[in-house]
């Protein structure tokens, strides 16, 4: 056995292309299945929400303007690099106390699932635009566009798939968010983040937030500045919560249930239609 | 001591740039919450200068900021509306006509804003007509080339004619602190501007980067209280320009009423030249209210 003192990983949040800590300074203990503590995570606050929603509003006009292909580059460029860091990944889902078959499983189906979306970019277009028959001189189409930020409230099963299979189709679709990444087990979350910030994707287009869910998400739900919420919180208490504060503000709210990540039901381009607005243009025509 | 004649750099304090810097940090760590931000912010509403100075504008735009002013905010009318609308020469009879039947002033910069580059008599002529066109207040450059060359007279005698020149209407004397280069710089200018006939100081024209910064403030501020200390006359005090946030504007309000007192924090006495202020004042006043976080589309821009 040597001498060496092992370096721990400070866990923090990514919040517009930086890594910063919690505005409030605190942390919270992450526990593993036999309940000893294996890090500290940021336990964030609605300053830090409110200081999240910033760089993503900010990062929202460049990115829905990248080309669509551009999109598909950069979806793809993420699973690139998830997959160069395979094992950093499997290590840390099972200290979290998942077994290494089914940590190397999750692992390769997220990268499988950030190819799948990064096909869609350019297409999803295609299959959900039309181009609607009118009876006057004009040429009617419509096309979907991205809906703006979205905060995405991830569930505790599945920590490093729940949280790619969330993102990927958000951002497909040129919109970007704000996670709540899981509550009891957020460090693969934060590890995404490092993968994100490597893969030329614009600071400010993914924002992961750690912490207790019921100190952020009253918050983040009613911010006037999200557009919409993506959810996979069962509890009723919640999904209320959220129904009534996305009422202020007219925000799409989806939720989403999930038993089973692994199965490919997610992989579905109906889930970035989601949050898509489908605008309608009349153009003079043959006159 | 009179006060049309320039002051005497010989007893002027020299200024400690660590010791003003280090000052202004402690002063911005002041938690000012609940009740009092409230406050503070309905106070900072009724200070700004709202400010259009680009090229491209035109009487549409001016019409429509001086809708904002009376109202800033329809949802609340009950907010104060703000203290002038700082515009060119050219749009003073636009917006004195929108502003009719208000309390809100019109100010209107002149002297060949903002570069000063232009003979006195030229400066003259501009202030005479924002004046004549209705200008309650005239916004002043000082020739900074001037100044940095050691000019002083010149710079004095400039101001004191340009005074002269507006009449009734109240002089503010822009530094542009932004090409001064030191503090001490400031200071002594603050002190020529004062004792030239300035009725308030400001930082910038916003044209200039750095424009107002709290360093600088606090030696305006100082200058302004030993001008009081020694003449008894109160001077106006108006940073200027990269004042965005409530926030910043809350920073602003604690080093007043620190260095002067409670008396300078009426619109009478201090200012703030901004345009996206009014905004984010507006935003933080409706969170205070209903408790959720505003977006900046639910806001008019002009």
């Amino acid at each position: 056995m040597s001498d060496r003192i092992e370096i721990l990983k400070t866990y923090k949040t990514y919040v517009g292309g930086k890594f910063p800590r919690s505005e409030s300074g605190r942390t919270y203990p992450i526990r593993d299945v036999d309940d000893h503590i294996i890090a500290n995570a940021c336990r964030c606050t609605r300053k830090d929400v409110r200081d999240a929603v910033i760089p993503a509003r900010t990062a929202f006009s460049g990115w829905s303007e990248k080309s669509a292909y551009n999109r598909g580059q950069i979806l793809y460029r993420i699973a690139e690099m998830l997959e160069g860091r395979k094992d950093q990944f499997v290590n840390e889902l099972q200290r979290g106390g998942m077994k290494t078959k089914t940590a190397e499983k999750e692992v390769e189906l997220s990268i499988d699932r950030l190819i799948y979306f990064a096909g869609w970019t350019d297409k999803y277009p295609q299959v959900f635009g039309s181009i609607n028959p009118v009876a006057s001189q004009h040429f009617n189409f419509t096309s979907p566009e991205p809906t703006g930020v979205v905060a995405v409230i991830s569930s505790d099963e599945s920590p490093l798939l729940s949280i790619v299979s969330l993102i990927a189709p958000v951002i497909a679709g040129g919109n970007t968010c704000v996670v709540l990444a899981s509550e009891s087990y957020p460090l693969s979350a934060v590890s995404f983040g490092e993968v994100l910030h490597s893969s030329d994707v614009p600071g400010g287009v993914v924002n992961i937030l750690t912490g207790y869910r019921k100190e952020m998400l009253d918050h983040l739900t009613k911010h006037m500045d999200v557009n919409a919420v993506l959810n996979c919180i069962t509890d009723k208490e919640i999904r209320k919560l959220i129904d009534e504060n996305a009422s202020i503000s007219v925000k799409r709210v989806h939720h989403y249930p999930v038993d089973d990540w692994s199965d490919d039901t997610h992989e579905n381009p109906y889930l970035i239609l989601e949050f898509q607005e489908q605008k309608t243009t009349w153009h003079p025509a043959g006159i | 001591m009179s006060t049309n004649t320039i002051p005497d750099f010989n007893t002027t304090v020299s200024i400690d740039k660590v010791g003003v810097e280090e000052r202004v940090s402690r002063l911005n760590k002041r938690s000012i919450k609940k009740e009092s931000k409230m406050q503070a912010l309905k106070l900072a509403l009724s200070m700004i200068d709202l400010t259009t100075l680009e090229g491209k504008d035109s009487e549409g735009k001016v019409v429509q900021l001086c809708r904002k002013a009376r109202v800033p905010y329809a949802p609340m009318p009950e907010l104060p509306s703000v203290a002038a609308i700082c515009v060119y020469p050219n749009m003073v009879s636009t917006a004195k006509k929108a502003l009719q039947g208000t309390e809100i002033n019109v100010a209107s910069v002149a002297t060949a804003f903002p570069s000063g580059m232009a003979p006195l008599q030229v400066k003259l002529d501009d202030t005479k007509y924002a004046v004549e066109e209705g200008a309650d207040e005239i916004d002043m450059v000082i020739s900074r080339g001037e100044f940095l060359k050691g000019n002083y007279n010149l710079i004095f005698d400039e101001i004191a004619a340009i005074k002269d020149a507006c009449g009734d209407a109240h002089l503010k004397v822009i530094l542009e602190t932004g090409e001064l280069e030191t503090y001490e710089n400031v200071r002594k200018a603050s002190d020529i501007a004062m004792y030239a006939g300035a009725d308030f100081i400001k930082t910038s024209t916003g044209k200039i980067s750095p424009a107002a910064t709290q360093p600088v403030t606090l030696v305006m501020l100082e200058a302004i209280r030993d001008y009081y200390q020694a003449t008894g006359k109160m001077i106006g005090m108006k940073p200027a320009g990269g004042i965005r946030k409530a926030k910043q504007a809350l920073q602003y309000l604690v080093l007043v009423k620190e260095t002067l007192g409670a008396k300078w924090l009426t619109p009478e006495w201090f200012r703030f030249g901004a345009s996206s202020l009014t905004n984010d004042l507006l935003m933080q006043i409706v969170k205070q209210e209903t408790g959720v976080y505003q977006s900046s589309y639910y806001f008019s821009t002009d």
